[in-house]
């Protein structure tokens, strides 16, 4: 034991600015949480607008302003608002905090038997840098000019005429910076900082994941911030960075210097957010061989394979981005190249998903409600992954590109996929960050409440896409070819409104059971990773009694000749 | 009866250009090999679910067999993705993007996409665009056809309107005065981003008359939704009487 255990630290020192990983880890889940619920209700009114084009909201509508909803009805700037800021809060506020801010600063550290992360100061400004982003980001609702409303992905030239832009960009660049800070954090902890014997090849998957992650998003970027600062300049200082010649915008002939160029921001956009996907799907994935470990009491099937495929999904990442421009007047011939890559991406994803199925056979299935997320990860990530060969197969991505089918094919991977994913981690590892359980009764309620709606909301996207739905319209039913499939709109806003409804139960759940919640052992799962051979929850500032040493790979589960069925890596024999 | 209209199912729009059935079958060979991939795993899972759980199956097992079978789906699909690129996917994407017919064969039409309608430019019977100037741009004159061009007087503009000859390729030369704009046809299966400083050229052969949407498939402001219009697909004899009108109204 250590000094620092026992120092006295006053409230601020220890729940506000800790440099404690598990703190921050923390911090970055009870945020990202609220962003998540921010985000998610943010699309309910959206799905009123859908079934209902242009009536007025129940019960919300006249809580609007006048500006936004006159009557309760909602306008179309509005409608654009709320669309761009959803993306825009899902993404970069809720999952990859959840992910990559949350787990990772949690579990990354306790999972290779390190006291902290290498840089605990950064680590926190990291937290602290992505929460004033967030909240400039959420404040943009009220501040003159309104939020962004060009999509999340702020396309120019239309970003740079549209008001609340600069509000956006400048948020975006602290989350950019947050992010950085903590990519470099994981980075350095993972090469420096893992325990004596745990060698490249007995890391657990998980850290593989966080790791590749760190690496992706410290690549990807700076990219973007640099576009970001471009097209600031292009708004507060009128460059012309992205904007072309001789612009007439509303009739007026625009007195730009002009010579830029509207796809360049596609370009530095992309070059991010196509490596963005895989750090929204990474970290999850890392979750899921976990739990699968776990749950099926064997080791994970290719272990080797699944590792070698996260790293060869980020190299494989940053050839893709360009399969977002096929028909956005990209040289025609170079998308031939760009399909080629994108559909070859797709195979380390099915690798991984194949190693996940085969870990089943012959296993020792525990239908724990972590099991259950982790069970329905790999069909419904399955479906994600597949419906994103028609969308990188230029033939018939002419054709989807822009519609419903591709929101859906997103939605699968994000919600369906990774969230899922991340709700069986916030099951799984609650005992170990709160020394106590959650209340598994009504985790099944949420389970199978949140996996039938999710389905319901997202599956209909694939028939309106095929119908040549487009996205992002503030009323559909003004185009007849939208006619026919306008009742799936109301039965998937039904869904959304239903799967807020089962996300009760969870929130109830998570916080009666940090307080309430049956108390816990040190390893309630009989799991073998190391975070498992510290305290629930663990010790502050230093998580081990003493530095275990390792000496096995990650998923020792029912080795032959041994009684018990699980032998964790830090145990002598 | 319209066919646009009445074909509209809970699949696809009718196929109404010469490339839209290379196009639907395309979808159709993903789509099954996706369901084909899909249905073996469900069933493999849901196998493993039941013969697998506890109560069935105590105790783990260890070791993993055939690893090197477990590449198998890699390979197969691999395999299947050549394929689909290089036999089938290339040529049809050569053939609807690259293989631009002929200006002298073709319906030659320049549309110029602003929020929040499409803006459609025929260069006549002399075929040369008269010279466009954004100063000329005003309600009178949507496009800035400059009048003292002698191309221009036989040049003919509609707005949210384009009619187009039956049995012969259009040719459409795209371009945008604000914002990024996304012409898409769902019946002819074709979608092309309509950008501002650049000009970027499809074509498309209607093979049935009738009226078919064009819907903005990129998000350009607040009337984003109801930036459309409609493509009239005329028998020829119809078309060059409509443009002979257009003619004669122009010149006494």
């Amino acid at each position: 034991m250590t000094a620092a255990v026992h120092r006295e630290e006053s409230f601020i020192g220890k729940w506000i600015f800790s440099r404690d990983h598990k703190v921050i880890g923390l911090q970055y889940m009870f945020t990202s949480l609220v962003f998540l619920l921010i985000g998610f209700s943010l699309i309910l009114l959206i799905r009123w607008q859908l079934a209902y084009p242009g009536r007025p909201i129940p019960f919300i509508g006249d809580l609007l302003p006048d500006s936004l909803a006159p009557g309760g009805i909602m306008m179309p700037d509005f409608y654009n608002s709320l669309g761009a800021m959803h993306g825009t809060i899902m993404i970069f506020l809720g999952i990859v905090p959840l992910g990559v801010g949350a787990f990772g600063n949690y579990f990354l550290p306790l999972q290779i038997g390190a006291k902290d992360m290498a840089f605990p100061t950064l680590n926190m400004s990291s937290y602290w840098v992505y929460f004033v982003g967030g909240v400039l980001m959420l404040s943009s609702f009220v501040l003159p000019g309104g939020a962004a409303r060009a999509g999340w992905t702020s396309y120019v030239p239309l970003s740079v005429i549209s008001s609340g832009q600069t509000t956006w960009l400048l948020a975006m660049t602290f989350l950019i910076t947050s992010s950085l800070l903590g990519a470099i954090n994981f980075i350095v902890t993972t090469l420096n900082l893992r325990a004596p014997g745990l060698t490249w090849s007995r890391l657990p998957l998980f850290v593989w994941a966080q790791f590749v992650t760190g690496l992706i998003l410290l690549f990807a970027f700076p990219v973007l911030q640099a576009g970001a600062v471009l097209q600031l300049l292009d708004r507060v200082a009128q460059t012309s960075f992205y904007m072309p010649q001789g612009l007439i915008i509303s009739g007026e002939l625009s007195q730009r210097g002009g010579g830029g160029n509207a796809l360049l921001w596609q370009h530095l956009f992309w070059f991010l957010a196509h490596p963005e996907v895989y750090v929204l799907l990474l970290p999850p994935m890392g979750i899921v061989a976990e739990i699968l470990a776990n749950g099926t009491r064997k080791p994970i099937f290719g272990y080797k394979e699944v590792a070698g495929s996260f790293c060869f999904i980020a190299v494989l990442s940053f050839m893709v981005w360009a399969h977002h421009m096929f028909v956005s007047g990209l040289k025609t011939s170079l998308s031939y190249l760009f399909m080629t890559t994108t559909m070859t991406i797709s195979i380390p994803s099915i690798a991984i998903l194949t190693c996940y199925l085969l870990s089943l056979r012959n296993a020792s299935i525990r239908y724990t409600v972590p099991m259950l997320f982790t069970l329905a990860f790999l069909p419904m990530f399955g479906i994600g992954g597949l419906t994103g060969l028609p969308l990188g197969f230029t033939p018939t991505d002419v054709y989807l590109h822009d519609t419903y089918y591709v929101i859906g094919h997103f939605h699968y991977v994000v919600v369906t996929g990774t969230l899922i994913a991340l709700f069986g981690g916030i099951y799984y590892w609650f005992p170990k960050m709160f020394g106590r359980s959650m209340n598994m009764f009504w985790g099944k309620v949420h389970f199978w409440g949140t996996i039938v709606l999710m389905n319901l909301i997202f599956f209909p996207m694939f028939i309106q896409g095929l119908a040549g739905v487009q996205r992002r319209l503030y009323d559909p039913t003004v185009q007849l070819h939208n006619l026919t499939v306008q009742p799936t709109n109301v039965l998937m806003s039904y869904a959304s409104w239903g799967l807020l409804l089962f996300q009760v139960p969870f929130i109830v759940n998570f916080f009666w059971s940090i307080f309430k919640g049956a108390r816990s052992e040190e390893n309630p799962w009989q799991a073998t990773t190391l975070e498992w051979a510290c305290p629930s929850p663990p010790l502050p500032h230093v998580n081990f009694e003493k530095v275990p040493t390792v000496h096995r790979g990650p998923y020792e589960y029912s080795v032959p000749g041994r009684e018990a069925d699980f032998w964790p890596q830090n145990e002598e024999n | 009866m319209n066919p646009a209209q009445s074909n509209y199912g809970w699949g696809l729009p009718v196929a109404a250009s010469t490339y839209a059935d290379k196009i639907d079958r395309s979808l159709l060979i993903l789509h099954a090999a996706m369901a084909a991939i899909f249905v073996l795993w469900a069933v493999y899972m849901a196998y493993c679910l039941v013969r697998y759980r506890k109560e069935n199956s105590p105790k783990a097992v260890y070791s993993h067999k055939s690893t090197l079978a477990s590449y198998t789906p890699d390979v197969l699909i691999f395999i299947f993705e050549v394929w689909l690129i290089f036999i089938v996917g290339v040529p049809i994407w050569a053939h609807i993007r690259e293989e631009l017919p002929a200006p002298e064969d073709a319906t030659v039409i320049r549309v110029v996409a602003e929020q929040f309608a499409w803006l459609a430019h025929y260069p006549g019977p002399d075929g040369k665009f008269g010279r466009m100037a954004p100063s000329l741009v005003d309600y009178a004159i949507p496009l800035g056809l400059d009048p003292q061009d002698p191309d221009a007087g036989d040049d003919v503009a509609s707005v949210n309107e384009i009619r187009v000859p039956l049995g012969r390729p259009v040719l459409v030369t795209l371009t945008a005065r604000d914002v990024i704009h996304s012409f898409f046809v769902p019946e002819f299966r074709t979608k092309q981003d309509a950008v501002p400083g650049m000009e970027n050229s499809i074509w498309f052969e209607p093979v049935m008359a009738g009226r078919f949407e064009i819907g903005c498939a990129q998000l350009c402001g607040l009337g984003h939704y109801r930036m459309r219009g409609d493509i009239f697909v005329l028998p020829e004899d119809e078309y060059a009487a409509w443009m002979a009108g257009e003619q004669a109204g122009r010149r006494p």
